[in-house]
């Protein structure tokens, strides 16, 4: 986000205001934390809070009752400052259970709130998450400020009176915990009351239940006397204008109809179920009077094929996937690449190999991206930075895509599809106008004729009076389109596909600074979903008077044609990824720059003081 | 579809191209090929609103030899890539070639689901029971023990029969003709053209390099008659030089037995009427067991259900009535907002 200038309001007198605060929600995966936290989170961008939103859940829907690895999470970072990360340590731990708080307490700042449901804290539950002895009689939470409070108790006497089950009355005990959360950060009560009611329209005992829930939480807050404080973030000042809040996934799903809507061509997703890509296709199966059509395909070889078969029929074919669909959906993008469609492919990054870490993020699918075709294959990869830059990225996929003929790799990751920012919304006079034109001359015409300056072959398609033509898989004439095998035909051909790749460096925006000198000691150059941590470790160090500048990719193949004068400003490069040094391994080869690297493979996205302290090491050594 | 033009304004040299043909002197194919050539023209579709999609392998080289729109696919991806033809642009004539390893061994996956959805395209389907392109390797319909370059101790697996599988996922069309027979071929091939959902065809195609002579013991001019069982709707399932055999219906064992008109007092009333509509009925014809019955060819199985295709558009429509056309500037602020 952008600073600008705000007026703030005054605080009130009752609370104590704080720039900002991480708050962690940590309980069984069918707790309901995740709802707790996305109404957490609209609460604060309500509130004109800058925020950052970081869900990590397990892969399995509902592992048993009480595990480990059963927990799921939700984390928040909201401020009155510009907010670049979900945060690094939470100052605020919600554990709803014994093994909520084994997976997390490591995490919890020295002498941070810990808010405990201590109902749940039995002698099963504690054997489960693999304690001897309970936590809350050993004394080793003493470091910490603990709020241990029975919220089951309190919930099923909160809810008694609505005669729900007991299973159900124990399912309210997420908004009980909100209710207090909302009480401690005086957010008002009304918005998630209306959502509820909303949200459960069909059955009215849920909503009397979780309103009461709620409220209950919230005077319980009020009336028990136990915290010192209560907090208050003010307003972050933010550009002007009208604002939402938006998920990666989502920011991609919208941004993809944009550019439907840009390029006046009909898009067609085709997609098979896969983690964490799955709500691509969900949320744009939603807006079929858009002109949108999405398939779910029988597998991730079809998704592909159905995609670059709308493509070959004017349409704007599109398919969404993870990393082992990717890995099925190469031999479809050859063919994409060889017969120059375009075609937008959206890698949502998980952990890997095979299937790895369904719902953890990583960035190891760079080289499959860049490299990973039979042949010569090049296409064009490009990465979105931060949840809203998905919207934009896929514009701009779709944008190269039929400008240049060719498949267009948008990589995002788990980070980004599941966080979630306050996004400035675009004004559609404001958005790129793409421009596709389908040949409809027949005079001199061949498939693979070509655009001088772009290289792009013309785009005919089935439909058009007078030409009739074939494509295929097999080697092209350069200057008929028919079938040649002739030796220097295939190297002018493979030359020409590579050089139509590479020429989209012309057409695309030089790499900037994004904090920092233009030249100095240590440059960190990142991609991905690793923008927002590298640029507030950055800033810090910068703070302590560091010599370090961050520079961000999102333009991956072609490189942005000033990168190699951009690194020879510096001494030093680092390259932090989520990988063991993918975009290293390229910068290296491609620019002879001798660029350290800093791996983090544990699908879990970088703490700004891993960055800090590796930016440190460099220059302070 | 639009723009339909009269039938017989185009000709069989119409929808040739100038290009060679790089099948097998004695292929099959040549024969299936003419007999296409010689149909296209009848339908009254313009040859720019036609597109012929396949996959990999000899029959897969079939678009290039179309002149209509084409596009010559990955390894068993054909029905995949034509959904999206389909799907993008509706008013399309849309035809696969593919072949018994392309269709039915990497690309099974993909045939079944088309089949069941029954999206709008017609799948003609060459049986030769080999892998011609890779020179020869036993494929999922050779028979059991087939030598190869693969097997030389003979293949273990037991073959698929084509028809009966698309009958196993519901397919709404399900033919079989024989390339030389080319009168029974253009038949069948007008009935597929007709049919609104996924036409699927089988045609027994001689491969005369690595498996020649695979279908000689019911289609040669010699035995034709009396080892093929050509089904017409509503007609007695009769067969044989003389005419004068049939099938019949064991309801004990619900299956079926060859009879001869005049023998053990059968007549013309035991023998099976053709209902086409009846997909148990085309299962049992495409599981008679060879040479004990003959071998059942024609329009085996017909039936009307919504297309895949048509669903979605109908689907397009009602959001369009209900929601309006979509507002781009409406869809980007959905939801909370806040402004500041």
């Amino acid at each position: 986000m952008t600073i600008a200038i705000e007026s703030r309001p005054p605080p009130s007198p009752s609370r104590e205001v704080i720039r900002g605060a991480v708050v962690r929600f940590a309980g069984d995966s069918g707790d309901g934390m995740q709802v707790t936290g996305d109404q957490f989170t609209a609460a604060a961008a309500l509130a004109r809070n800058d925020l950052a939103t970081f869900p990590d859940f397990p892969a399995e829907i509902r592992a048993p009752a009480g595990t480990t690895y059963g927990v799921s999470g939700f984390q928040v970072h909201f401020s009155s400052q510009d907010v670049f990360t979900p945060g690094d340590a939470p100052d605020v731990l919600v554990a709803m259970n014994p093994a909520a708080l084994k997976t997390n307490l490591r995490d919890l700042k020295k002498g941070g709130v810990l808010i405990l449901n201590s109902g749940t804290f039995s002698a099963a539950n504690l054997k489960k998450a693999g304690y001897e002895v309970s936590p809350l009689e050993d004394n080793s939470l003493e470091g910490y400020s603990l709020l241990s409070v029975d919220i089951t108790k309190l919930t099923l006497a909160a809810v008694k009176e609505t005669g729900l089950s007991n299973k159900e009355a124990h399912r309210c005990k997420n908004f009980w915990t909100l209710g207090l959360m909302f009480w401690i950060y005086g957010r008002p009560l009304e918005p998630t009351l209306k959502w509820i009611e909303s949200k459960f329209s069909k059955r009215a005992e849920l909503v009397a239940a979780n309103i009461a829930a709620l409220k209950a939480g919230h005077a319980y807050g009020e009336t028990a006397e136990i915290f010192q404080h209560r907090y208050e973030v003010p307003a972050a000042p933010v550009e002007k204008g009208e604002y939402r809040n938006i998920g990666g996934n989502t920011a991609t799903a919208l941004g993809l109809i944009a550019a439907s809507q840009l390029a006046g061509i009909p898009l067609v997703l085709g997609a098979y179920p896969i983690t964490p890509a799955s709500d691509i296709l969900h949320e744009l199966s939603k807006y079929k009077q858009f002109g949108v059509t999405t398939i779910q395909a029988e597998d991730e070889i079809a998704a592909v094929c159905a995609a670059l078969g709308a493509s070959y029929a004017g349409n704007l074919g599109v398919t969404s996937t993870s990393g082992p669909g990717m890995a099925l959906k190469m031999e479809g993008i050859g063919l994409a690449l060889s017969v120059e469609l375009p075609l937008v492919i959206i890698d949502i990054q998980r952990g890997g190999p095979s299937t790895g870490l369904p719902t953890k993020t990583e960035q190891a699918d760079l080289l499959q991206a860049v490299y990973g075709r039979n042949s010569e294959g090049p296409v064009c990869v490009i990465a979105a930075s931060t949840p809203g830059n998905c919207f934009n990225m896929a514009i701009e996929a779709v944008r190269l895509a039929t400008k240049y003929m060719t498949p267009v790799i948008l990589l995002t990751d788990g980070y980004l599809a599941n966080g979630a920012e306050p996004w400035r919304i675009p004004s559609v006079e404001n958005l790129p106008k793409l421009d596709v034109t389908f040949r409809q001359d027949p005079a001199g015409f061949h498939p693979f004729l070509r655009n001088p300056e772009t290289l792009a072959r013309n785009w005919a398609i089935p439909g058009t009076p007078e030409l009739m033509h074939r494509v295929g898989g097999l080697e092209k004439d350069f200057d008929s389109g028919h079938i040649s095998y002739a030796p220097d035909n295939h190297e002018r051909m493979g030359k020409t596909r590579a050089a139509k790749i590479a020429g989209i460096a012309n057409d695309i925006p030089d790499l900037e600074i994004e904090v920092g000198d233009p030249t100095g000691k240590l440059l960190v150059l990142g991609w991905g979903s690793t923008y927002g941590a590298i640029r507030e470790a950055v800033q810090r160090c910068r703070d302590r008077g560091l010599n370090v500048s961050h520079a961000h990719l999102r333009y991956l193949n072609p490189f942005p044609k000033n990168l190699a004068a951009l690194l020879a400003r510096f001494e030093r490069v680092l390259i932090p990824e989520l990988n063991f040094g993918q975009l290293s391994k390229m910068i290296r080869s491609t620019y002879l720059v001798p660029a350290e690297s800093l791996s983090k493979v544990q699908g879990q996205p970088f703490l700004i003081a891993e960055l800090e302290d590796k930016i440190r090491q460099l220059l302070e050594s | 579809m639009a723009n339909v033009i009269e039938p017989g304004r185009l000709t069989k040299k119409d929808f040739e191209t100038d290009q060679d043909l790089r099948w097998c002197p004695g292929c099959g194919d040549y024969a299936i090929l003419a007999t296409v050539q010689r149909v296209m023209p009848e339908l009254g579709v313009p040859r720019e609103k036609m597109v012929w999609v396949s996959g990999i392998g000899c029959s897969s080289r079939f678009p290039y030899y179309m002149n209509t729109y084409g596009f010559h696919t990955i390894h068993g991806r054909a029905p995949a890539v034509a959904l999206g033809v389909k799907i993008a642009n509706p008013e399309l004539s849309v035809w696969i070639a593919t072949g018994d390893g392309d269709g039915l061994s990497i690309g099974g996956n993909h045939l079944m689901h088309c089949l069941r959805r029954n999206l709008d395209v017609k799948i003609l389907l060459f049986n030769n029971r080999i892998y011609g392109l890779t020179k020869g390797q036993y494929s999922p319909t050779s028979e059991v023990g087939k030598i190869t370059k693969s097997t030389p101790s003979g293949s273990a697996d037991h073959p698929m029969d084509p028809s009966s599988f698309a009958l196993g996922t519901n397919a709404s069309f399900v033919a079989r003709s024989i390339d030389t027979e080319a009168a029974h071929l253009s038949d069948v091939i007008r009935r597929a053209a007709t049919h609104v959902g996924t036409a699927f065809v089988e045609i027994y195609q001689n491969c005369n390099v690595f498996n020649d002579g695979a279908f000689d013991a019911f289609t040669e001019k010699t035995v034709r008659a009396e080892r093929q069982v050509k089904v017409e709707h509503g007609k007695p399932l009769l067969f044989g030089a003389a005419n004068d055999k049939g099938l019949r219906l064991n309801p004990r064992t619900l299956s079926l037995e060859v009879l001869k008109l005049g023998e053990n007092g059968a007549t013309l009333d035991d023998v099976l009427v053709h209902d086409e509509t009846n997909p148990t009925f085309a299962q049992l014809l495409t599981r008679m067991p060879f040479p004990e019955f003959p071998v059942a060819v024609g329009v085996l199985h017909a039936t009307r259900r919504p297309t895949y295709d048509g669903t979605l558009r109908a689907q397009q429509k009602a959001a369009r009535d209900k929601f309006g056309t979509g507002d781009l500037q409406k869809l980007l602020r959905g939801g909370s907002t806040w402004t500041i």
